[in-house]
């Protein structure tokens, strides 16, 4: 009798997180959609201007802000991401590789709202100081975002690599390669599909980041001139004006979150075909 | 240093790859370090007793009813995220037949879960638990928003800890004669411990990082513990605060240092827990 109850009790627990994520596409989606309906889905999807004041809620310049930045952001941390693995897996001493791992697991730690800091007070400068603009633009939020994702890619790339069979490795070493080759020519090709869920997994938390984005990005409500120029992405639209938005403006921002929830749905999607492959 | 270029004189490929991994390597300790040495030399020199005073005014921006409001939302989050991920892992180990449909639907959701970004959850706790329950902007509202949020984290490393209790332990259990729910509660949650401690420890430490889900569902308000009802920042929300206000940057930089030395501190923890557990393993 208690068995069979308990049993109930831990099924219903584990039905959780469906329950979780059909309140949020309900409440989303009905909060959401008629605004998109009102403001018109393609005007809203397409439209370049976003002036609240007079009404006009065109999110274009905000999706293709979140693009670009979670572009350059991959550019930036794919690679040294890698990079770190490949160190981490076929060049760290044994002693070392508990201090580096630790260090990667404290750099996924911290508080978004502390790299926001960091790369307002450091980053910021540096871009200043070099390219003299006023420092807040695509690139500055793209590095912050590059180092932000590093963990993320540096532990799936890692994993996946200590997957590859060692005969692989030795294999290449025999027919005369470098150590480095051998890597590169062989074992990464090998961790490809592993590889490849991190960095989708880097893209969703890229694009899903907020605080830190809006410390550094600079906010402007355009399409971003240069790669210097300010940009702001779909997060930070719905943080910083949601404070005070009412009426047509307060759903305009709930439907910037369904497009954001749709791109994350996308996201999550091809990560389970990577991952399906992967496992086959 | 001569050693390590003569050995890649002719591979030119291999000789620049070899250096480029060194410094990958070195960037990624490297800004870990730069970041905590430049938040705790500039942080230190700001901490004074007053920020740690009982109240919070425009004088004094007081981080003590933040820190205080941090460690409710934590207690309540895990309150109502532990008991669910631990039995919801339960089930999926012991109990889920292979192939079942909901099964399937809740890995999904779960993963889904994990994916969804903290400002979307924000605005979802505001949209449910602010306007629609009338919570109003509250620690409840604001707990129950990280209590999803935190709910991936504790299911999946519980499932890992549970899936690393070796088969022999159940059967044995079973073969004393114990039920399956005795075998779960006496035997293998026991041997899991270290496993669902840390990933415990570790939602501990997104709970006190997290600002995105929270500003729209705790609110702001710089108080001090009133009920569970009432509105107040954690530190991350306090930290936000003052640097939106750009009057207290001293201060801001002051509040990034215990919130970084707490997270931190929790981190390493979790890390030093969950070490033990795979040790304790092989």
């Amino acid at each position: 009798m208690k068995e069979k109850l308990m049993k109930y009790v831990f099924f219903i627990c584990a039905c959780v997180s469906i329950f979780a994520v059909a309140c949020i596409c309900l409440f989303l989606f009905a909060n959401g959609l008629p605004a998109m309906a009102k403001i018109g889905v393609l005007d809203f999807l397409t439209g370049t201007e976003w002036r609240p004041t007079s009404e006009i809620f065109g999110i274009f310049p905000m999706i293709i802000g979140s693009i670009y930045v979670t572009g350059l952001s991959i550019v930036i941390g794919v690679p040294l991401g890698l990079l770190c693995a490949v160190y981490l897996v076929y060049y760290c001493p044994k002693k070392l590789q508990g201090v580096l791992k630790t260090a990667v697991d404290l750099l996924a730690g911290i508080p978004s709202i502390v790299y926001g800091f960091f790369g307002l007070v450091v980053i910021v400068p540096i871009v200043q100081d070099i390219f003299g603009t006023n420092g807040q633009g695509v690139l500055t939020a793209s590095i912050l975002l590059g180092i932000m994702i590093l963990p993320t890619i540096i532990s799936v790339t890692e994993s996946s690599l200590r997957q590859v069979p060692e005969e692989y490795y030795q294999g290449s070493l025999a027919l005369g390669a470098t150590h480095e080759r051998s890597i590169f020519k062989t074992c990464i090709p090998a961790a490809k599909s592993g590889i490849l869920a991190g960095v989708v997994l880097g893209i969703g938390r890229s694009i899903g980041e907020t605080m830190a984005v809006m410390m550094v990005a600079g906010n402007q409500p355009v399409i971003p001139s240069s790669i210097l120029g300010g940009v702001r992405t779909m997060t930070t639209n719905i943080v910083m004006e949601m404070s005070y938005a009412t009426g047509l403006h307060r759903e305009a921002l709930i439907a910037t979150a369904v497009v954001l929830f749709v791109f994350i749905l996308i996201i999550n999607v091809s990560l389970s075909l990577i991952n399906r492959k992967g496992e086959k | 240093m001569g050693a390590f270029f003569k050995k890649y004189s002719g591979h030119p490929f291999s000789l620049i790859m070899a250096i480029l991994i060194h410094l990958a390597a070195l960037i990624t300790v490297g800004v870990l370090f730069a970041l905590v040495a430049y938040i705790l030399i500039r942080g230190v020199a700001n901490l004074s007793p007053e920020l740690f005073a009982w109240t919070y005014n425009t004088d004094n921006v007081s981080m003590m009813p933040a820190i205080i409001n941090t460690v409710i939302i934590m207690l309540l989050s895990l309150l109502i995220a532990t008991p669910i991920g631990i039995f919801s892992a339960i089930y999926l180990v012991e109990y889920a037949k292979k192939g079942n449909k909901v099964v399937k639907w809740i890995r999904m959701t779960t993963e889904t879960l994990a994916g969804i970004p903290s400002i979307v959850f924000g605005l979802f706790g505001y949209l449910m638990f602010v306007l629609f329950l009338h919570f109003g902007y509250s620690l409840l509202a604001g707990a129950l928003t990280l209590s999803l949020m935190v709910l991936p984290t504790i299911m999946r490393t519980t499932e890992e800890a549970l899936r690393a209790v070796p088969d022999s332990y159940r059967e044995a259990s079973f073969g004393l004669g114990a039920g399956h729910l005795r075998t779960i509660f006496k035997i293998i949650l026991p041997s899991a411990m270290h496993g669902i401690l840390s990933g415990i420890i570790l939602s501990i430490g997104r709970i006190f990082g997290e600002t995105a889900a929270l500003i729209y569902t705790t609110g702001t308000a710089p108080v001090i513990y009133g009920g569970l009802l009432d509105s107040g920042r954690t530190l991350a929300c306090h930290m936000y605060a003052l640097l939106s206000e750009g009057l207290y940057m001293d201060q801001a930089y002051a509040t990034a240092v215990v919130l970084l030395v707490l997270v931190l501190c929790i981190n390493l923890l979790s890390n030093y827990i969950g070490n033990k557990m795979s040790g304790g393993k092989s």
